[in-house]
């Protein structure tokens, strides 16, 4: 899988590029501001942009910026934004285009590669991922809405990890049940919270987001 | 119907000029009379302060200064009605005096200390020949009423007693052609009424300025406080925050950090012996390694928040809006980038404010406006609480005033019981270059 690398930290890069090696990701550039990014980006049409929302030179939201410019120029390219601290409102920005291929992550969780890895795969194929940080904070923002707290301590949980991006079977796996026994957990929370059933995991996840956005 | 509408307006603009001009001249009437009381309390202060040069006097002098600061105070809100606002230039009373002589000493020595006082003095004396300047309006009304009189008739009973014709206005008037004549002057006069009470007021609120007005010695001796109380206040506060962080290092992320070596050298030793053991540690170690960052991490964020730097105010407090289990709605017109640490005390502000309103008032809806008009920072947050949040209550509230005086800000908040709270901030600052981007 060709991969674009932008982070401005030499350390931090270079780290990303082993890793990803180490998993057979191939890193086709690896640039360190957010011009360069949309030129590589460009150029080289990767199957996935792993990008830092913090860029020089004005060290803001270049790295954002640039990243939702390119998803304008090249519609469905799937982007990973990394980041220091999760932002609610950026993760907003980043998935108000409605299409999959997403994720928001907070740097901490490159640490544990095989969640990173499977991220970045998600994200690859279309789908979401997002920080659990982002996601535990939509759910307090919520917390009073009627809908939600309809919802069982348990469906509460699944609906945080739909949110997250995982599947039916990471579900199953996380909380050590049957996927027989998500999948229904999953259909009791579309019946309370009147979502369209859908088979589509992507569109399944940016139902949830946009519910919770409302 | 046009027609009609363009002279109801035109009446309506004569006759708020006329009661502006009548208004005005009760108010110039009152000068005049106040300068004549200025003269007798001139002549009482006057002799009291001499009496207390030679030892006697202080008992009164205390009593007669009230006096003369009414009235002094009292021709400064005319000034100011006028347009020309004077500032009460008074030292600040001290907070408490002895109930005893020494305390009554120590009064006058306030009193006369006061370079406030002694240019009272003088207003006083000169306000008697300037005071009369108020008595113009009236004198012009009354001069014009006499003209109508004297035009619509009156001129002849005059004419019967003496044998000759009554001088008004260069007038001799002594026929009815002489008598239209004074009319149509007297009409002349009646018009100008309207126009001459404000500038009469208004030079006599210059000459209030000038005398009753702050010195300039006074205006900065008061900045020079006010900036000495606050600046103490902003090195003490930022003395608490510097040990809040560095407490927070210690306790929190160097702590973990030191830990992780711990961890990490037992991993070095068993690695070989007890290789399960050693991935046990590592799995430690890393989940101690993700504490330290999320630790580091809510620092930064109490320091800087982050997107406060990439972002701005605006958008920052948007951020805040989203995060708060409240609805928030943020309305912003900053049509540039403040100045960093306003930016970032408002931040605070508003952020400390939406806790109160999510843990005392009941609030459901929290509205915030950010507009910045004439080199001036409004913020305003309104909930629909319960309300009766108070100043005097809270440190929270008293931080935030703080934190807002060093900028020479102020804060405003009224929460009537039963609600809603409004809180207005207002902070002096320039904007520096527009904003290239806001979205």
């Amino acid at each position: 899988m060709r991969v674009v690398l932008a982070e401005d930290l030499f350390l931090l890069r270079q780290g990303l590029i082993q890793l990803l090696e180490a998993y057979d990701f191939e890193v086709v550039a690896a640039v360190d501001n957010g011009r360069d990014l949309s030129a590589a980006l460009a150029e080289h049409r990767p199957d996935i942009a792993i990008v830092d929302v913090r860029l020089p030179p004005t060290f803001t939201t270049e790295g954002l910026q640039a990243a939702l410019q390119a998803r304008r120029d090249i519609p469905g390219l799937p982007i990973l934004v990394l980041s220091q601290n999760v932002e609610q409102m950026y993760a907003r920005e980043l998935l108000a285009d409605g299409t999959g291929g997403i994720g928001y992550l907070l740097k901490d969780s490159i640490f544990d590669n095989d969640q990173f890895i499977d991220a970045i795969s998600r994200v690859a194929a279309g789908g979401t991922a997002m920080d659990p940080a982002v996601v535990a904070q939509l759910m307090v923002s919520h917390a009073r809405d009627e809908p939600l707290g309809a919802l069982t301590a348990r469906e509460r949980h699944v609906l945080e990890l739909m949110a997250e991006g995982c599947s039916n079977m990471a579900i199953a796996q996380r909380l050590t049940i049957s996927e027989g026994a998500a999948a229904k957990h999953i259909s009791n929370i579309f019946a309370k919270l009147m979502l369209p059933q859908d088979s589509d995991s992507n569109r399944r996840v940016l139902a949830v987001l946009a519910y919770l956005n409302a | 119907m046009r027609t009609t509408g363009t002279l109801t307006d035109a009446l309506g603009a004569w006759r708020a000029r006329a009661r502006r001009a009548g208004a005005d001249m009760a108010v110039g009437a009152a000068i005049a009379a106040g300068s004549m009381a200025a003269l007798s309390l001139f002549l009482v202060t006057a002799y009291f302060v001499i009496l207390f040069v030679i030892g006697i006097g202080a008992v009164a002098l205390p009593i007669v200064t009230k006096g003369v600061r009414w009235l002094c105070n009292l021709n400064r809100r005319a000034a100011g009605r006028v347009g020309v606002p004077v500032a009460v230039p008074y030292h600040p009373e001290p907070p408490e005096f002895e109930k005893d002589i020494v305390g009554w000493m120590r009064r006058c020595k306030w009193i006369l200390m006061d370079p406030a006082t002694w240019r009272d003095l003088l207003w006083l004396l000169l306000n008697t020949a300037a005071g009369m300047i108020g008595l113009v309006p009236a004198a012009v009304l009354y001069y014009a009423l006499e003209g109508l009189a004297v035009g619509a008739g009156l001129w002849q009973p005059i004419l019967d007693a003496n044998g000759s014709g009554r001088w008004y206005c260069f007038i001799t008037v002594d026929s009815w052609p002489s008598a239209l004549l004074a009319l149509a002057a007297a009409g002349g006069l009646l018009f100008a009424w309207l126009w001459v009470s404000r500038p009469a007021l208004k030079a006599h609120a210059y000459f209030t300025r000038f005398l009753l007005g702050p010195a300039e010695r006074t205006v900065l001796a008061s900045r020079v406080r006010h900036l000495a109380e606050t600046r103490s206040t902003a090195l003490d506060t930022q003395a608490a925050e510097l040990r809040r962080i560095e407490r927070d290092l210690h306790d929190g992320a160097q702590a973990r950090l030191v830990g992780l070596g711990f961890t990490l050298g037992a991993v070095e030793r068993n690695m070989d012996r007890k290789p399960e053991e050693a991935r046990r540690l590592l799995r430690e170690a890393r989940e101690s390694s993700v504490l330290a960052l999320r630790e580091l991490r809510d620092l930064v964020r109490g320091i800087h928040p982050p997107v406060l730097a990439e972002r701005g105010l605006a958008d920052a407090v948007r951020a805040l809006g989203i995060d708060s289990p409240l609805e928030v709605v943020v309305e912003a017109d900053v049509p540039g980038a403040l100045p960093a640490p306003v930016e970032s005390a408002v931040y605070f502000s508003v952020s400390e404010l939406l806790t109160n309103a999510l843990k005392h008032s009941g609030a459901d809806r929290v509205e915030i406006a950010l507009r910045h008009e004439g080199d001036v920072l409004h913020a305003r947050v309104a909930d629909d609480g319960r309300g009766g949040a108070d100043l005097g209550g809270g440190t929270g509230l008293h931080g935030i005033r703080r934190r807002l005086a060093t900028f020479d800000g102020t804060l405003d908040i009224s929460s009537p019981v039963g609600g809603p709270t409004v809180t207005k901030m207002e902070i002096p600052c320039a904007l520096s270059s527009p904003k290239t981007s806001s979205s």
